[in-house]
């Protein structure tokens, strides 16, 4: 054996135990950090309006107008068409979240930011809107008119 | 890459020479040498307290209708809003105690003499200070038991003749504890006392830099006796070193004990809903809360409870001003500091438990 080797230490169990204790620090400040990354995001907010609403009372809309409505979070259009039908769709526009209101001088949707035009039927006919709006189930009950998710099929 | 950094600044603030006093800077090193760690645990913990404040600001919000509701949010909704907030508060309760730990050490090994008084004078305003965090923050949750917590303790507030009536309405916001009362609190815990502790602590630590450690008195004079017995440890890096352990290991205290024991949020403050039986303030006010129970209630012709606040008034004056009664020469003390200091932990102590057990 050299002078040399003999000062050194050896190499490889140093380098072991240097390699545990980084590896065991690292990791602890790891699980520090994790916790608190997690915590800044904020949690979804619920949903609380549930899969059903009352949207309206039957007196409320006259042929050919519309209303706005709470749909848990979130607005939501319901239309009742010149032939007395009703139509509900998602208020909010699938091209940067605006509320849509319905023209009943064109009988479409139309969202005022960027000019986009949805048909009844929610699809997305002109404009920038690169998706149709969601479409409700619409029903009766007495004298409220129910909203509801459609179910998926 | 360091290197050139290092060197980059040096060029511009001296570097070097700024960072001289932290290279030559010594730690005595003796069998007490433990007790020199406090200061740095307790400064960590706030450190801490700092942190997790900032987290729980992000979801907190004051006010009598939201503030209970806000922490429970906290506590169910955010992923490990529990753990933060349990940190948060064992890690003040923890604070508090090792700065009651660390004023004791500095009482016992006789730290606060000539010429470290202002060092004393700065620390004990701290610990005060520290006190005032956990009043003001103890309401936050708005809870019942902070509730009457916050009444009792503005009320005795009120008890201080001539300026004490004025100081409760300042403190509350009104004549009552109200949202009001939570919104000075909120101001007082998030903005005025960190700013002042904050600033406590810069002179506080500046003092201890310029100063150096103390040297407990008899080391002290073996020492000068025999200067081959002496023995210190740099401050950069081992004593640095050792401190960092013992933070690290503070932290997986304190990790621990909010994972296990997470702090309770109580039931929601109702003003109109009787004080719940048996209630009592935070561990860390019982002694001064049983002191003032045992008190009768005319004591000649003052009141029981206004002596009381005036002699506990009395007592954190002179306590701030321990030092200076300490006299130059060691024989004619004969350690009746340490005396008090004995009479004071054996009194905290025991009256704590006394109140803890107290019906």
């Amino acid at each position: 054996m050299t002078a040399d080797q003999l000062t050194q230490p050896e190499p490889t169990r140093r380098r072991v135990i240097e390699i545990f204790l980084g590896g065991g620090l690292l990791a602890s400040f790891a699980s520090f950090l994790y916790p608190v990354l997690r915590y800044l995001v904020p949690p979804a907010v619920a949903d609380l309006g549930g899969d059903e609403v009352v949207a309206a009372k039957l007196a409320e809309l006259k042929p050919n107008s519309s209303k706005i409505f709470r749909f848990g979070s979130r607005p939501g259009l319901l239309i009742m068409n010149s032939d007395g039908t009703y139509r509900a769709l998602s208020a909010t526009c699938t091209h940067l979240g605006c509320t849509v209101q319905y023209r009943n001088d064109l009988r479409q949707v139309w969202c005022a930011c960027h000019n986009g035009i949805y048909d009844l039927g929610g699809r997305n006919v002109s404009g920038p809107p690169p998706r149709p709006l969601d479409v409700f189930d619409v029903h009766l009950r007495g004298d409220e008119i129910v909203v509801s998710r459609k179910r998926e099929a | 890459m360091f290197a050139t950094l290092r060197h980059w600044l040096d060029e511009r603030l001296d570097w070097d020479d700024l960072t001289a006093p932290l290279r030559h800077k010594t730690v005595p090193n003796h069998r007490l040498s433990y007790w020199y760690f406090l200061g740095g645990i307790t400064l960590f913990l706030f450190v801490v307290q700092v942190l997790t404040g900032i987290l729980l600001l992000l979801y907190y919000r004051a006010g009598a209708n939201e503030a209970f509701e806000s922490v429970q949010y906290i506590m169910t909704q955010v992923r490990f809003g529990w753990l933060i907030r349990s940190i948060h508060s064992w890690s003040a309760n923890l604070m508090i105690f090792t700065a009651f730990a660390h004023m004791f050490s500095v009482l016992f090994l006789k730290a606060y003499r000539k010429p470290r008084e202002l060092t004393w004078v700065s620390g004990v305003l701290l610990l005060f200070l520290v006190m005032g965090f956990g009043f003001s923050g103890y309401l936050l949750p708005w809870n019942t038991l902070a509730f009457f917590a916050t009444k009792v303790g503005t009320e005795i507030t009120g008890q201080v003749p001539i300026v004490g009536k004025p100081m409760m309405i300042f403190l509350r916001g009104g004549e009552d504890v109200t949202g009001a009362t939570l919104t000075r609190f909120f101001g007082f815990h998030v903005a005025v006392l960190p700013g002042v502790a904050t600033l406590m602590i810069l002179l506080h630590l500046l003092l201890v830099q310029r100063l150096g450690m103390s040297i407990p008195p008899k080391l002290e004079v073996q020492w000068t006796a025999n200067p081959s017995a002496k023995r210190e440890m740099k401050f950069f890096p081992n004593f640095l070193l050792r401190e960092l352990m013992a933070w690290y290991v503070g932290l997986g205290v304190l990790g621990a004990l909010a994972a296990i024991f997470p702090w309770n949020l109580g039931v929601k403050a109702d003003p109109f809903v009787p004080a719940p039986a048996g209630i009592k303030p935070e561990w860390y006010f019982l002694f001064m809360f049983q002191t003032l129970k045992l008190i009768p209630s005319k004591v000649w012709f003052v009141d029981g409870e206004v002596l009381g606040v005036l002699a506990f008034g009395l007592v954190g004056l002179l306590w701030i001003l321990l030092p200076f009664f300490e006299s130059d020469q060691p024989s004619r003390t004969k350690g009746w500091i340490t005396g008090l200091a004995v009479f004071a932990l054996v009194y905290i102590a025991g009256m704590s438990v006394y109140g803890h057990l107290a019906k």
